[in-house]
C-alpha cells in the first residue's frame, strides 16, 4: 500500500463540487459554451486518476484520507484499487463528454446553469461513492447520488410526470440507501472495522456470523434498489422523464451501477456462500428477462434503452453472484462495455429527438443521409451492444458464455436466460441504431439534419473507445480488466480474452444468440404486439403498486393523525395527565415498592398547622367555586400556602419563585379565561365530573406516593456537600442555589432560558393566530383537494 | 379594574417593583434572588401596569418589543459563556474583575452578565404573553 498525494486526491474529489458552485455564474456569462470550460473539471479528474493506473496495474492499492470524527473512529478516507479506479475513470471520462453533450442538448435553456450544477454535483457524489473507504462516507455519498438524481429527474419540474418520477426514484433509492446504512452498521458491528480496505481480512468472520444473512439482505436492499433489480426496477424507466443527458449519464452509465459496484466491492467478504450464490443469480436472471421483455414492448427510443439498462444490470448482478473467475472477468468487461455503448446510444437517442423532434421509433426512418455521423456512432454502439466483433461488447459476451457454460441443469438454465436476454438486447440495440436511419424517409416533426459537434462528439468518442479497447485488448486487460477483476475477487486474477474468436461452446452460444436475435428482429412488431397484449392481460405492475403504496401511506398517516390529534384540548389534557399518573404509579405497582405511609408529626407547630389549613381551604374553594374566576384565584391561595411552606422549611429562593409564579399564573389564567368567552361557571355532566375527578386523584395520589418514596430513600449528600463547600470558594457566591443556576450548571440554564423563549414565541403565535375552522380535516389531502385551495389562516 | 385609584397608583407601584426586581437580580449571587425571580417580579410589574392603564402605555414604556428583549437576553447569556474564549478557559467558566468605583471595590463577573440575560429572557417572554392576552380583540 502506498499513500501518495493525499492532498491532490482530496482536491480532485472536491473539484466537481467547486465546479458546480461556479457553473450557474459561468453559464450566465458564456451561455452553452460554458460546457467547454466546465468539462475541464472531469477531464482534470480523469487525468489525475489515470496517474494511478500504472501503480494499480501492478497490484498496488492507494489509500489516503484523514480523521473525521476520531472519537467514533470515523474517517474521511479513500481507497483506489482496480475496481474504484475503473469506475472513477468511467465517471470522469463519460462525465466530460456528457457535460459537453448537455451544453449542446439544452442550448438556450434558461436553467442550463442549474442543470450543469446538478450534473457536477452528481459527478462529485458518484466519484465519492466509488472512492470511499469509510462506510459512513460511502453512505453519505450514496444518498447524495439519490438526491442529485431526484433533482435531475425532476429538472423539468413544471410537468407532473417528472415530479412523480423524481419522487419515486428518491423513495426507492433513498429507502434502499437506509437499508444499506443498516447493513453497513451490522457489518461494522460484526467485524469492528468501518473501512472497506480493512474489511478484506474479516471475510470468514463475517460469513460465519449468525447475523450474516441479515447483513446480506440489508446490503442487497440497498444495491438492488439502486441498480433497479426486479421488482424494484420500475423507477428506472420512469426516470427517463429527465433530460437525455441525465438518462445517458446517471441512469445508464454510472449511478445505476452503484449497486453493482457495491456488490462487487463486498464480493470478497460477503460472497462465496449459498445465499449469495442463489439470491444474486436468481434476481439478476429474472431482471434480465423481465427487462428485455418489457423493452420489446416499447416504441420510445429512451424507454427501450431504459429497459435494456434494467436487464443489463440484472446480467451484471447475476454474474457477480456466480463469482467464478470467468464470471467476474465477464462482469468487468460487460460493465465497461455497457457504460460505453449504453451511454452512447442514449446520447444518440437524444440527438435524434433533438434534431427530428420525436423519439418514437415507429415515426422515424431514413435519417442516415441527414445524420451520417450520428448513424456511425449509433452503429458502433449497437454492434458493441449486440456483442459482435470487433467491439468490447463481443469480448464481454464471449466471457459471459465461458463463465456460464457448465452442463449441470442450474447452469444450463442461466445459459438459456443469458442467450434469450442477449438475443433480445441484440434486437433492441439494432432497433435503436437501424430503424430510425434505414428505410424510406419518414416525415418527422422537425426537419432533421446533423447536430452540432457538442452533440455527436460524445457518442462517437464512446463508440471509438469501445472499438479501440477491444482491439488493444492486452493493454485494456492489463490496466483495466485484470486489476478490477482482482479487486472484485479479492485475489490476483488475469483476464486474457481477445477479439479473435476461438472455437468452443462460447462461440457456438454466440452464434445461437445472433441467430435468435436476427429472427426476433424480423418479428419485432409481432413480438411488441404480443407483449402489449400480455401486459394488458396482467394489468398490475410494481409501478402501480408504488402508487398504491404511497396513497396507502398517506391514508394511514391521516388516520393516525386523526387518532392522536383529534384537535380537542380536553382529550389532550386527559391523555397527558393519565400518562403522568401511569408513569408515577406504574413502576411502583409493577415492582410492588409502595412507600410506607407517613405518621402524624408529634411536634407540629401551630403556624405550620395554619398553613396546612390554608392549603385545604384553598382546595375546597377551588372545588366549590361558583364561577371560573373564583376557582382560579382560589388555586392561587393554595399556591401561596405552598410557597409559605417552602419559606418555613428554609428554601427562600424557591418560595420567592413560587410566589411570583403563582401570581403570574393567576393573572395569565384570568386573562385567558376572559378571552375564551366561556360560560362564567363550569357545567359538566356528572359522568365527565367523575372521570375528571378520577384522573385528578390518580395524578395527585401518584405524586404523593412518589414524593413519599423518594424522601424515604437515604439522601445522598455528595452533591449538596460539593456545592456548599465550593460555592463561595470557586464561584465567589454565598447563595448556593443561584450559583448552581448561573455558574455550576450555567449551560443547563442557557438551555432552559432558550426553552422559555421558544415557548413564549409559540404561545404568542398561538394567541395571534385566529383559527376560524382549523380542524384535522383541513390537513386531509383528499378533502382539501375536493374543497380547492385551503383558506390561508389570517394572522392579526 | 380601571379604577381611578388603581390607575393613579399603578405607575408608582410598577416603578418600585421594577426597581426591586433589579435589586433582587443584583443581590442574587449572595442573597436569595437572581435573574429568574427578578424577571418574574418585573414581568408581574408590567402586567399590573397593563391591567391598570392598558397595553399601549406598557408597550410605549418598554419601547422594545418584549420578544426582542427576550431574544437579546438569550443572546447575552450565550455571549457571557463565549467570553471565556478570550481567557482560554472552557465555555461558561466564571470570569471576575474588580474595578474600583468611587473608592468601592465592585466585583463584576461574566456570571452576572449571564444572570442579566436570564432576567431579560424571563421578563420578555412572560410579558409578551401577558400583553398579548391583555390586548382586547379589535374585531
Amino acid at each position: 500500500m502506498s499513500a501518495s498525494a493525499p492532498g491532490t486526491t482530496f482536491i480532485v474529489l472536491m473539484l466537481p463540487f467547486l465546479a458546480a458552485l461556479i457553473a450557474p455564474w459561468l453559464t450566465r456569462r458564456l451561455g452553452h459554451n460554458a460546457a467547454w470550460l466546465l468539462a475541464l473539471a472531469p477531464v482534470a479528474i480523469f487525468i489525475h486518476f489515470l496517474g494511478f493506473s500504472a501503480d494499480v496495474a501492478d497490484g498496488g492499492v492507494v489509500t489516503g484520507g484523514f480523521q473525521w470524527v476520531p472519537s467514533y473512529n470515523v474517517s474521511f478516507s479513500w481507497l483506489i484499487d482496480g475496481l474504484s479506479l475503473t469506475f472513477a475513470l468511467l465517471i470522469s471520462g463519460i462525465g466530460a463528454l456528457i457535460i459537453l453533450y448537455s451544453g449542446g442538448y439544452l442550448k438556450g435553456h434558461d436553467q442550463l446553469g442549474r442543470f450543469f450544477s446538478f450534473m457536477l454535483l452528481f459527478m462529485g457524489a458518484m466519484l465519492g461513492v466509488v472512492i470511499s473507504d469509510s462506510f459512513l462516507m460511502l453512505f453519505v455519498y450514496w444518498e447524495l447520488t439519490s438526491i442529485t438524481s431526484f433533482l435531475l429527474i425532476g429538472f423539468d419540474h413544471a410537468r407532473e410526470a417528472s415530479r412523480r418520477a423524481a419522487i419515486q426514484a428518491l423513495v426507492v433509492t433513498g429507502g434502499g440507501g437506509l437499508a444499506l446504512l443498516a447493513g453497513l452498521l451490522v457489518i461494522w458491528n460484526i467485524t469492528g472495522v468501518s473501512q472497506v480496505s480493512l474489511l478484506l481480512n474479516y471475510g470468514d468472520e463475517l460469513r460465519g456470523s449468525p447475523f450474516y444473512l441479515l447483513a446480506l439482505l440489508l446490503v442487497l436492499g440497498g444495491a438492488f434498489s439502486k441498480s433497479a433489480q426486479f421488482p424494484l426496477h420500475f423507477w428506472l424507466p420512469n426516470a427517463m422523464e429527465a433530460p437525455t443527458p441525465v438518462s445517458a449519464y446517471l441512469h445508464s452509465a454510472t449511478m445505476v451501477k452503484a449497486g453493482v459496484y457495491l456488490l462487487m466491492r463486498l464480493n470478497p467478504v460477503l460472497g462465496d456462500t449459498v445465499w449469495w450464490g442463489t439470491i444474486l443469480p436468481v434476481f439478476g436472471g429474472t431482471t434480465l428477462i423481465v427487462g428485455t421483455a418489457l423493452a420489446i414492448r416499447q416504441t420510445d427510443l429512451k424507454l427501450m434503452l431504459a429497459y435494456t439498462t434494467v436487464s443489463s444490470l440484472g446480467l451484471l448482478v447475476m454474474l457477480t453472484g456466480f463469482g467464478s473467475e470467468h464470471a467476474i472477468a465477464a462482469a468487468v468487461l460487460y460493465l465497461v462495455a455497457h457504460s460505453l455503448f449504453k451511454g452512447g446510444l442514449f446520447m444518440v437517442a437524444g440527438l435524434i429527438d433533438h434534431e427530428a423532434g420525436t423519439r418514437d421509433v415507429t415515426r422515424l426512418g431514413g435519417l442516415r443521409r441527414a445524420m451520417p455521423v450520428t448513424f456511425v456512432a449509433a452503429l458502433a454502439a449497437a454492434i458493441s451492444m449486440a456483442g459482435l466483433p470487433p467491439f468490447l461488447g463481443f469480448l464481454a459476451k464471449e466471457e459471459i458464455y465461458y463463465a456460464l457454460w457448465h452442463t449441470d441443469p442450474w447452469s444450463l438454465a442461466f445459459v438459456a436466460v443469458a442467450v434469450i436476454g442477449n438475443g433480445l438486447m441484440f434486437v433492441i440495440g439494432f432497433a435503436v441504431a437501424l430503424k430510425p436511419f434505414l428505410g424510406p424517409e419518414v416525415k418527422t416533426p422537425k426537419h432533421a439534419h446533423e447536430g452540432p459537434v457538442l452533440l455527436w462528439l460524445g457518442p462517437l468518442t464512446l463508440g471509438i473507445a469501445a472499438l479501440v479497447a477491444a482491439l488493444i485488448s492486452p493493454v485494456t486487460h492489463r490496466f483495466i480488466s485484470s486489476p478490477m477483476a482482482s479487486a472484485i475477487a479479492g485475489e490476483a486474477e488475469t483476464v486474457t480474452i481477445s477479439v479473435i474468436p476461438h472455437m468452443g461452446p462460447a462461440l457456438i452460444l454466440s452464434l445461437v444468440t445472433i441467430a435468435f436475435g436476427i429472427i426476433a428482429y424480423r418479428m419485432l412488431d409481432r413480438l411488441r404486439a404480443g407483449m402489449a397484449w400480455l401486459l394488458a392481460a396482467i394489468g398490475w405492475g410494481p409501478d402501480r403498486g408504488f402508487d398504491q403504496f404511497i396513497s396507502g401511506a398517506v391514508r394511514l398517516s391521516v388516520a393516525v393523525t386523526r387518532l392522536v390529534q383529534p384537535g380537542r384540548l380536553d382529550i389532550y389534557m386527559t391523555v397527558t395527565f393519565l400518562m403522568i399518573a401511569a408513569a408515577l404509579i406504574g413502576p411502583m405497582a409493577w415492582y410492588g415498592e409502595w412507600p410506607a405511609m407517613p405518621v402524624w408529626p408529634e411536634d407540629a407547630q401551630f403556624h405550620e398547622l395554619v398553613v396546612a389549613a390554608i392549603v385545604l381551604i384553598g382546595l375546597a374553594a377551588v372545588i366549590y367555586a361558583r364561577d371560573r374566576l373564583t376557582a382560579i384565584v382560589s388555586l392561587g391561595i393554595q399556591g401561596f400556602a405552598v410557597a409559605l411552606i417552602f419559606m418555613l422549611f428554609g428554601a427562600p429562593d424557591l418560595s420567592f419563585t413560587q410566589f411570583m409564579v403563582e401570581t403570574l399564573a393567576v393573572v395569565i389564567l384570568a386573562l385567558v379565561m376572559t378571552r375564551l368567552k366561556l360560560h362564567a361557571s363550569d357545567h359538566r355532566p356528572t359522568l365527565q365530573k367523575v372521570v375528571d375527578m378520577s384522573v385528578a386523584i390518580a395524578c395527585g395520589g401518584g405524586f404523593t406516593l412518589y414524593l413519599l418514596s423518594v424522601t424515604q430513600q437515604p439522601f445522598n449528600t455528595a452533591l449538596s456537600d460539593f456545592f456548599s463547600a465550593y460555592s463561595k470558594v470557586v464561584a465567589h457566591g454565598a447563595n448556593v442555589v443561584n450559583v448552581i443556576i448561573v455558574d455550576f450548571r450555567g449551560t443547563d440554564t442557557l438551555g432552559e432560558i432558550a426553552v422559555v423563549m421558544v415557548t413564549g414565541l409559540a404561545i404568542l403565535s398561538l394567541i395571534r393566530i385566529r383559527t376560524p375552522r382549523a380542524t384535522v380535516a383541513d390537513n386531509d389531502p383528499d378533502r382539501r383537494a375536493a374543497q380547492g385551495p385551503a383558506q390561508g389562516r389570517e394572522v392579526r | 379594574m380601571r379604577t381611578v385609584i388603581f390607575r393613579s397608583i399603578a405607575p408608582y407601584l410598577t416603578s418600585l417593583m421594577v426597581l426591586f426586581s433589579i435589586f433582587v437580580l443584583l443581590r442574587g449571587h449572595n442573597e436569595p434572588g437572581g435573574g429568574f425571580i427578578g424577571g418574574l417580579i418585573a414581568a408581574s410589574a408590567l402586567a399590573i401596569y397593563g391591567i391598570a392603564c392598558g397595553v399601549a402605555p406598557v408597550r410605549r414604556a418598554i419601547y422594545f418589543h418584549p420578544m426582542a428583549i427576550a431574544a437579546f437576553g438569550l443572546f447575552m447569556s450565550a455571549m457571557a459563556g463565549v467570553l471565556s474564549i478570550f481567557a482560554g478557559v472552557p465555555y461558561m467558566s466564571g470570569l471576575w474583575i474588580y474595578p474600583h468605583l468611587f473608592g468601592v471595590e465592585i466585583p463584576l463577573s461574566s456570571v452576572l452578565v449571564f444572570d442579566v440575560g436570564v432576567y431579560l429572557v424571563v421578563v420578555g417572554a412572560i410579558s409578551s404573553i401577558a400583553l398579548a392576552l391583555e390586548e382586547r380583540d379589535r374585531d
